[in-house]
């Protein structure tokens, strides 16, 4: 259980930095949406979980955080990403394909073998 | 990267420990917003009102959910339990201030002591003598059957030194002292010669100049000398160019060519300012029989002590069969340097730091019966506490907290006493005993002691956290909520904590029966050692010592001319009775021998060791000492006159057995014709070496007939002898100013403060001062048990009182109680004391271990303390009104 959690933060945390990354200044609400969107609904989230990975980030120093309006004037906090952010991202996001283009030769080997 | 991360979210979480209340306004209002944005959202598509913030939080998965894995995440959620234990756990202190800061004292008494003794015992015995690697230097010299430990002559080193193969160096030193001539007067100084290797064999280097080269030592080499750092700072004003000024030692130019360390002390010559190297001369120095010198040595790599023995003991057997002159019975002892500096006070410090680890005991015991106390009146708290969900653990380790805070703040106290100790200890060391304990510059609150303090405050804390814990078990937090809360607490629980309580009252009286003994023991040994047979009277008596250098007296009849003058100018002086001369002083050593021989009787060339002092005709007068038969001898007995001695009793004795030795003839080993001497007087036995040491055979001879540059002048006077000193010193310098003087002192103080003296008397002290609060805090312990057992027995005494029963029966009652206990802690406490006075019995000094008065008047005033102790309570007990205690049920 606590195994399958951990990869599942880390992935999330990949997540809400790339959409950040491809938003702009983004509330958790909306990072929730986008999200849920791009992964063409096949993810359902329970937005509260996103929090405390927001939180995290930004205890990490990957994002800020700041007060702010949204389009249709609602007062809400604007997550932005920090230069060590946006680090940490293309180093996390290098090493996730790195791994996902392994496990695709060991899934799917029959192309090398001809 | 990722741990510089991690640290950042770890820092920032453990200061949202301290900002939890913002940090959860600022989320209640993100989580608002949110929800604001979802049903804004939902609205567009086409909800209602209702079902669109339903939906939203549903999504959101629950506000209060969200908002707790939020706070675990922003702050530490153990720690953050833990602060609230900690501040529940200071307001339940606070709340009972009379226990807490009874508490706190006994803790702080207890820890403070042992952490304080423990840092002497640190200081000596477990950090390494400050010299390069101090474990491989040994102290080689020779010995003699009837001193053990004796001094090395200069022919019998060079022989060692040559034929050893066991060190990789082998040195000397001797001598003590020196005139130095200021540009204000002749100051006596210490100053002692050594070898040409004696640093380098410590390991020590001059901060400034050099060492001493090889070869330096060697007789016709230049007069060099290396300055402590004290006398450079001293005499010198620590200025940079002092290398190769000269200095005036004894009338002698001496070229400087270095400074030691700050930190340098060799402790057998403690406080010494100027080393100079040996340079054998004089009649003594090229004298096989004449030993005035000690040893140090590096043991080479991979060769033991007992090797290193074995081989030194062959190599003076085999001097001992060249020489059989001079070296008869001269053996060879090799004994770790360390033991010779610091194994005199190896006894003392353990027994004081087993006194004060016995009161910590008692500390601990009495602090852990508070505890229970404490715990019994708590029972309705705990239980009410796990009605309402507390864990298990939780309740555990908010006792743990508890004792946390007692333990730190006792330990805190403690630690700060420890510090005060240690400098008020120190600061009540005479300097002359100071300067042989090189390791109290490294007496301090050093790691090994904090770390001492940490383990024994870790250890109690254990202890009270467990005792209330033990008290508790499972089944009272789990289901006691209905009886504890329908009766305070009787029962069962009562008379289990009774049985724990009395068993603890039974060790901690015999904890301070142990200590009462032992402060008995010690107080009774100082006392006869103060009180041992001198065979002199030390009462107004005043004493000097005069350095004559031998530049300014170079032959005795010099010297017969200088004393001469010096007795008649003081005999003059008011106040003074009679005056004498002395080689040295009575109560300094017993040493500074002669073998003599006997004249008309066969001689098996065994070595008849026996005290030398050379004395002037007043001095067995001066002391008050009795002439038992015989004759003393006159002023004008000196070197024109046939030899003379006087023997004591115990010479008498041990050479002349049933005869009489007045009239009979001694001399040297090889009775040669100057050395004959008649002996013409007995004198009771003048204890000539510590107060603690044997009485050896001893001769006294004419100091006319046997000149030193160096002597000891004595004054009996029939007024304040202390005030006399200064005029003593005036007088001698006012005949000579280029005589120096030494150590005025009285021999009431010398007796006194002597080193033997001093050691006996305060571990006495200390031990003492220990048993005085062990006693104290062990009579509070029984107290508290019995005043307890009474107030949990009021409705018995009730009961028995309404059916008759008198009140001196309850007197009776709780007095056997109690009588009981003490019979019991007393008991074990003498069977245990006997056993650790047997441990320590090194330290005592004319006392048994198993003292029959000590032993029972420790259990007669232990004893009558209890019943004191418990007459309070019985006297309550006795005036309970039965109406009263039965209604209150």
């Amino acid at each position: 259980m606590a195994e399958r959690a951990d990869v599942w933060q880390g992935t999330l945390a990949l997540m809400v930095l790339k959409t950040i990354e491809m938003m702009g200044p983004q509330h958790g609400y909306g990072i929730a949406r986008r999200i849920e969107q791009t992964s063409g609904n096949l993810l359902t989230l329970n937005y509260g979980t996103l929090y405390p990975a927001l939180l995290k980030l930004e205890q990490e120093g990957a994002i800020a955080s700041e007060w702010g309006v949204s389009e249709n004037n609602r007062k809400a906090k604007f997550y932005k990403l920090t230069r060590a952010g946006r680090k940490q991202l293309e180093k996390e996001a290098r090493n996730w394909q790195q791994t996902t283009t392994i496990l695709d030769r060991f899934l799917s080997p029959a192309e090398e073998q001809s | 990267m990722t741990y510089l991360r991690t640290l950042r979210a770890w820092f920032l979480r453990f200061a949202g420990v301290f900002r939890r209340q913002q940090g959860q306004k600022a989320f209640a209002d993100e989580i608002e917003s949110h929800l604001q944005l979802h049903v804004d959202d939902n609205l567009r598509s086409g909800m209602s009102p209702t079902q669109a913030r339903r939906e939203a939080i549903l999504t959101l998965g629950g506000v209060e959910l969200t908002k707790q894995s939020y706070r675990e995440r922003s702050t530490l959620p153990l720690f953050d339990d833990l602060l609230q234990d900690l501040s529940f756990a200071v307001r339940q202190l606070r709340r009972t201030p009379g226990f807490t800061i009874t508490v706190a004292i006994m803790l702080a008494l207890g820890i403070g002591a042992s952490v304080a003794i423990f840092a002497f015992t640190d200081a000596a015995l477990l950090k390494p003598l400050p010299y390069r690697d101090p474990a491989r230097l040994a102290s080689v010299t020779e010995a003699v059957k009837l001193l053990g430990r004796a001094n090395l002559s200069y022919p019998d080193y060079l022989d060692w030194k040559r034929s050893n193969t066991v060190f990789s160096s082998l040195d000397i030193y001797g001598g003590g002292g020196a005139l130095l001539n200021t540009s204000t007067g002749t100051v006596p100084v210490t100053g002692v010669r050594v070898s040409d290797g004696f640093f380098h064999t410590l390991g020590v280097a001059p901060i400034l100049g050099r060492d001493f080269r090889a070869g330096e030592d060697l007789p016709g080499t230049a007069d060099i000398v290396i300055l402590s750092y004290e006398a450079w700072k001293k005499w010198f004003n620590g200025s940079s160019d002092v290398i190769g000024q000269k200095v005036m030692l004894s009338g002698i130019p001496n070229t400087i060519v270095g400074v030691l360390p700050v930190d340098f002390d060799f402790a057998p010559r403690g406080g010494t300012q100027f080393w100079m190297p040996f340079h054998a001369k004089g009649s003594c120095d090229l004298n096989r029989s004449c030993h005035g010198l000690e040893g140090i040595a590096r043991l080479k790599d991979g060769v033991s002590m007992p090797a290193a023995l074995a081989e030194m003991q062959s190599i003076a057997a085999e001097l001992e069969r060249r020489y059989p002159g001079s070296n008869r019975g001269q053996g060879a002892v090799v004994d770790p340097l360390s033991e010779i500096i610091v194994g005199d006070y190896r006894p003392i410090l353990l027994t004081l730091l087993a006194g004060a680890g016995m009161l910590l005991v008692i500390a601990c015991v009495n602090v852990a019966s508070l505890l229970l106390v404490r715990s019994e009146s708590r029972r309705r708290e705990i239980a009410v506490r796990s009605a309402l969900g507390a864990s298990r653990m939780r309740l555990i380790r908010q006792f743990f907290v508890e004792s946390l805070v007692l333990v730190v703040v006792g330990s805190l106290v403690g630690i700060g006493l420890a510090d005060g100790a240690m400098h008020v200890l120190t600061s009540l060391i005479p300097s002359f005993i100071q300067s042989r304990m090189p390791f109290l510059h490294q007496l301090g609150l050093s790691s090994h002691v904090l770390a001492f303090a940490t383990i024994i405050a870790v250890a109690a804390m254990c202890l009270f956290a467990l005792t209330p814990i033990l008290r508790l078990p499972l089944d009272i937090m789990r289901a006691g909520l209905h009886d504890e809360l329908a009766d305070g607490s009787r029962g069962s629980a009562g008379r289990f904590w009774k049985r724990l309580g009395a068993n603890l009252v039974i060790l901690e009286l015999a904890v301070a029966v142990v200590l009462l003994v032992g402060a008995g023991l010690l107080g009774k040994s100082l006392y006869r050692l103060l009180h041992v047979t001198v065979n002199f009277h030390t009462d107004h008596l005043a004493l000097v010592g005069v350095m004559a250098p031998s530049s300014l007296y170079p032959k005795d009849e010099n010297l017969v001319v200088l004393q001469r003058q010096i007795l008649s100018r003081v005999s003059a002086l008011p106040g003074v009775e009679s005056t004498g001369i002395t080689s040295v002083p009575p109560l300094s050593f017993n040493g500074n021998t002669d073998w003599i021989r006997f004249v008309g009787r066969p001689y098996n060339g065994e070595h008849n060791e026996v005290n030398l002092r050379d004395v002037s005709a007043d001095y067995i007068k001066t002391l008050q000492a009795n002439l038992l038969r015989g004759r003393l001898f006159t002023d004008d007995v000196d070197g024109t006159k046939p030899k003379v001695v006087i023997i004591n009793q115990t010479l008498a004795k041990m050479y002349y057995p049933g005869q009489d030795p007045i009239g009979q003839r001694i001399g040297d080993d090889g009775l040669s014709p100057n050395s004959i001497k008649e002996v013409i007087g007995i004198v009771d036995d003048i204890r000539e070496g510590s107060l603690d040491s044997q009485i050896m055979p001893a001769v006294y001879y004419p100091i006319y007939q046997d000149e030193d540059n160096y002597f000891t002048l004595m004054v009996r006077t029939s007024q304040s002898e202390g005030s006399l000193l200064p005029t003593l010193v005036s007088t001698i310098h006012a005949i000579d100013p280029g005589v120096g003087t030494a150590d005025p002192t009285t021999m009431e103080e010398r007796t006194r403060e002597g080193p033997t003296a001093y050691l006996h008397r305060s571990s006495a002290w200390l031990v003492s001062g220990f048993a005085a609060l062990a006693l104290v805090l062990s009579v509070v312990g029984l107290y508290g048990v019995i005043a307890y057992s009474v107030a949990q027995r009021t409705r018995e005494i009730g009961v028995r009182m309404a059916l008759g029963a008198q009140r001196s029966s309850v007197y009776k009652l709780v007095m056997r109680e109690a009588g009981w206990l003490a019979a019991l802690g007393i008991g074990v406490g003498l069977v245990c004391s006997v056993g650790a006075a047997t441990l320590m019995r090194t330290l005592l000094f004319g006392t048994a271990a198993w003292d029959v008065s000590t032993l029972v008047s420790v259990a007669a005033l232990l004893g009558v303390s209890a019943l004191l102790a418990s007459y309070v309570p019985a006297h309550r007990a006795a005036s309970v009104n039965p109406v009263e205690a039965l209604r209150s049920e």
